[in-house]
């Protein structure tokens, strides 16, 4: 496939309209504008719906409207917008209504910063909506690869009738490289025929009313419900995990990131394998659901996994709970914006290798 | 034997054969909602809607509505319609809320729909508190109206003025038909009715946003008896919240 120049938050909107995406609905917030400008004029010159909506609260509640009918719909958003759009994600899996969500991160908490960031892990896999819920959530690393998992995030939002987010940061949103752009939808379509609302029909066709709530009152109702979705969850859990491994097999330290990170984290193993030092790279891509039993047993036996994040530690929760205390977890993190370059992680692998000795052989080589 | 007797009252079509209105003795809900079934039956385009439920007393439509229905959370439905519209347009759209719903939490919403020109139909069923909740002052309440956070009569200094939704609504562009009529009597049921059918007729025509607000009783938030309740709409209520068409663009623009 040939390559073309494009920004990472085009990209991402050129991805969702070959995937086929019918509707966009967003409200501005920096550092993902350029999804919301791209679309109000390609989703327009291809007679597709785009509105430019209110509020956050307006797109995404759109969006549950869009996807009650079975149609492939999105929003994008950033951090404190995404903020106010968690009571609806939590709607729609509950209503199993699905739906795409662009989060383009930035530094928080609050209104924060408009500079990159990754400390809405928690806010996207945890769930900041209320209720007993999961959100599928990829993180992409590259701009191609954020292309792909857009096109994948509508294709498992389908699937599973569930809330589906891509989650990347404004550096990804904001930077520029060679970009494979598939021309349609690298994923198939799913059939909605059975859920989607599109009226009782007549004659032959009608059939009795579909209702799609987020309201289940009554003896037992959501009790019943919330296990028959979680088994749903099971489901996801076990087909949907996606993970990279990136010389891990030798490695004494595994490093653990998502998204920009991991790529920076990747090219300070190049270096620290250039000088010897046995490291290597566990990148969840998936992060709901966590490649928990990939990573637990790609560390089994390593000296020390080391979490780096743009943030002050958050998926190293997630990351302890997979290793179960069997390997000692470090960690490296900025907040507030400040990106982390890769002499800062190639520096943070020496201290662990010669000073804190997780390393073999180091005093040899350094 | 000859037929002689004509059958003048049935279960509309749009209901489900087995169903139980989940509504207080004299709410105004029960009313409204058989008056959208009748009309959506008239028009023949029930086969073709899809309903949007929200949130209070409005949520219950699964209960007896035999259509496809998604339900909204609090607010949003005018946003779940345009969504639903906009990928469906050839279906009959509509929102069905409380004046909790659409005049209150979802204000913001209803009013850039209705400047959207979105091409759906909102029936807003006003009885001027939040009726599910325990009949806690809503932003349509009347200026003295007792209620469980007013207990001593909405006061304008502490809890400001009602929102007359229809008159703002009204004042929207994208709104082509506006109306605000009420419940209380036969002839005010038959001209709430009339109502109804243009704002679904204004939809069908592709005219723009269709609105109507009917004041209806709430006995339990109210604390009156039913027959007082009505009296209460056609005494007090309507005196602030005046009854009439607003706009209408069915004629002009047909």
């Amino acid at each position: 496939m040939s390559k073309i120049l494009m920004k990472g938050n085009e990209a991402i909107a050129q991805a969702a309209i070959n995937a086929g995406c019918q509707c966009y609905f967003g409200y501005p917030i920096t550092p993902q504008n350029e999804i919301g400008e791209y679309m109000s004029s390609k989703m327009i010159e291809i007679g597709r719906t785009y509105i430019s909506a209110e509020s956050e609260l307006a797109a995404v509640n759109m969006l549950i409207g869009a996807g009650s009918t079975g149609t492939l719909a999105m929003t994008s958003s950033s951090s404190c917008a995404i903020a106010l759009m968690q009571e609806a994600i939590s709607s729609m899996a509950t209503a199993e209504i699905p739906g795409v969500i662009i989060s383009v991160m930035r530094a928080g908490p609050g209104l924060g910063d408009i500079t990159p960031s990754q400390a809405d892990y928690f806010q996207s896999v945890k769930g900041g909506g209320n209720g007993d819920y999961r959100t599928i959530v990829l993180a992409p690393s590259t701009i191609s690869e954020a292309v792909l998992l857009t096109q994948k995030s509508f294709y498992l939002a389908m699937k599973y009738r569930n809330p589906t987010m891509l989650l990347a940061d404004g550096i990804l949103g904001q930077m520029m490289e060679p970009v494979e752009m598939p021309e349609g939808n690298a994923f198939s379509t799913v059939n909605t025929d059975e859920w989607a609302l599109d009226g009782t029909g007549e004659g032959a066709q009608k059939r009795d009313g579909r209702s799609l709530m987020s309201l289940h009152m009554g003896d037992d109702i959501l009790e019943r419900l919330n296990h028959r979705i979680f088994k749903k969850y099971a489901q996801i859990e076990e087909k949907e995990v996606m993970y990279e491994n990136y010389l891990c097999d030798d490695a004494d330290i595994i490093i653990t990131a998502f998204g920009t990170v991991a790529r920076v984290a990747k090219s300070a193993v190049n270096a620290a394998r250039e000088k010897g030092i046995k490291v290597g790279l566990f990148r969840p891509i998936t992060l709901w659901p966590f490649p928990s039993k990939e990573l637990f047993a790609t560390a089994k036996n390593k000296k020390c996994v080391l979490d780096i994040e743009l943030n002050m530690g958050q998926m190293i929760q997630d990351v302890k709970i997979a290793l179960n205390g069997s390997v000692p977890v470090e960690f490296f993190g900025k907040t507030g914006g400040a990106i982390i370059n890769s002499s800062e992680i190639y520096n943070k692998i020496l201290e662990l290798s010669k000073e804190k000795q997780y390393g073999t052989n180091l005093a040899a080589s350094i | 034997m000859e037929q002689t007797l004509q059958q003048v009252f049935k279960r509309p079509e749009p209901y489900k054969k087995n169903y139980n209105y989940p509504f207080c003795a004299g709410c105004g809900h029960g009313v409204v909602l058989r008056l959208i079934a009748e009309v959506l039956e008239e028009l023949k385009i029930h086969t073709k809607t899809i309903a949007t439920a929200s949130v209070g007393c409005s949520i219950n439509l699964d209960k007896f509505y035999n259509l496809d229905i998604v339900g909204a959370d609090h607010g949003r439905a005018p946003c779940v319609a345009t969504g639903v519209k906009r990928s469906k347009p050839d279906k009959i759209v509509f929102t069905y809320q409380g004046d909790g719903d659409a005049a209150t939490i979802g204000f913001n919403e209803l009013m850039h729909t209705a400047l959207r020109g979105e091409n759906i139909t909102t029936i807003c069923v006003n009885n001027t508190n939040f009726g599910m909740t325990g009949g806690q002052a809503s932003a349509t309440s009347i200026l003295g109206q007792v209620t469980a956070t007013t207990k001593n009569g909405r006061d304008p200094k502490i809890s400001g003025y009602p929102a007359k939704i229809s008159e703002m609504i009204s004042n929207c562009d994208g709104a082509a038909f506006v109306a605000r009529v009420a419940i209380f009597s036969p002839q005010s049921i038959i001209k709430a009715k009339a109502a109804i059918k243009k704002a679904f007729e204004c939809q069908i025509k592709g005219l723009g946003f269709a609105f109507v607000e009917v004041i209806a009783a709430c006995p339990t938030g109210w604390k009156l008896k039913p027959v007082q309740a009505l009296e209460y709409i056609k005494n007090e209520v309507t005196k602030v919240h005046r009854l009439g068409i607003f706009k209408d663009f069915t004629e002009s623009m047909a």
